[in-house]
């Protein structure tokens, strides 16, 4: 019942903020809702024993991500934005197909079939450590992704120097 | 026990609003948030699924999809700049160079 209770709790803030998100005029109280948004994800991460995942949602999205975008709006620092109009003409199309596209999970919800559990239950995770638990497949069973991800974080550090530069547009 | 699907509907809500973000706003800065909203509601539903399926895989989806949110929102940011820059504007209906 208790969980529940907090899962309600989650649900109705998360979605709550999310379309504040998407329908406010300026772009810095939209981060700002996003960031409260991210403290409710990383509660429902710690909700799913996932307590690692819920310190990389906190430092990584809401250390840094939102902060880039706080820099970025702050440092393009847009005038019209009170007068201007939010949404495009089409907008209904869009919440149409929104709307078709909750119904249609919903609607295929019913036939799923939980596959077999694997070795990790919440004992096994709670004896090693969550962190431990993530290391070890990370670095064994996925490394190559992981190096993957490396070079992605590269490509987007170089890429984001060279676009960004002063004079490279000519 | 909360059942795996209430999960489910939470995380295709949250995408559904993002998705209608996507197509409704102007802002481009609205815009990339609602792509973060989009990648945390899939981000919800993996770690439900681990949870639900015991295995760990979906944790480390997560914090590769965490990455590519990283990258993402980085270069986007670049290509903000860059359009402020040119065309002095930040609303995406302004954008119509290849309108025939």
């Amino acid at each position: 019942m208790l969980s529940k209770l907090f899962f309600g709790y989650f649900a109705v803030v998360l979605v709550t903020l999310s379309i504040v998100i998407i329908t406010r005029k300026n772009p810095v109280h939209s981060v700002l809702w996003m960031l409260v948004m991210f403290f409710h994800i990383a509660g429902l991460y710690l909700f799913l024993n996932a307590e690692f995942l819920a310190a990389v949602q906190l430092i990584l999205y809401a250390g840094a991500i939102l902060v880039l975008f706080l820099f970025v709006i702050m440092m393009l620092n847009i005038k019209e934005e009170v007068t201007a109009k939010r949404f495009i003409g089409c907008w209904p199309a869009g919440a149409a197909l929104g709307v078709l596209f909750v119904v249609m999970v919903a609607s295929t919800l019913p036939v799923f079939q939980q596959g077999p559990p694997g070795p990790f239950s919440i004992e096994a995770i709670k004896s090693a450590t969550h962190a431990k638990a993530l290391g070890t497949l990370l670095y064994a069973e996925y490394l190559f992704p992981f190096e993957i991800a490396s070079l992605i974080l590269l490509i987007a550090i170089v890429g984001a120097v060279v676009l960004a530069k002063k004079g490279s547009n000519e | 026990m909360i059942p795996l699907s209430w999960y489910v509907m939470l995380s295709a809500g949250l995408f559904t609003i993002g998705v209608v973000g996507v197509l409704s706003r102007r802002n481009i800065f609205i815009i990339l948030m609602s792509i973060e909203l989009m990648l945390n509601a899939a981000n919800i539903n993996l770690v439900a699924f681990a949870h639900y399926l015991q295995s760990l895989t979906g944790h480390i989806f997560v914090i590769f999809v965490i990455t590519v949110a990283a990258a993402e929102a980085a270069v986007a940011l670049a290509i903000i700049i860059l359009l402020a820059r040119n065309r002095g504007s930040v609303y995406v209906d302004e954008f119509n160079l290849m309108k025939g």
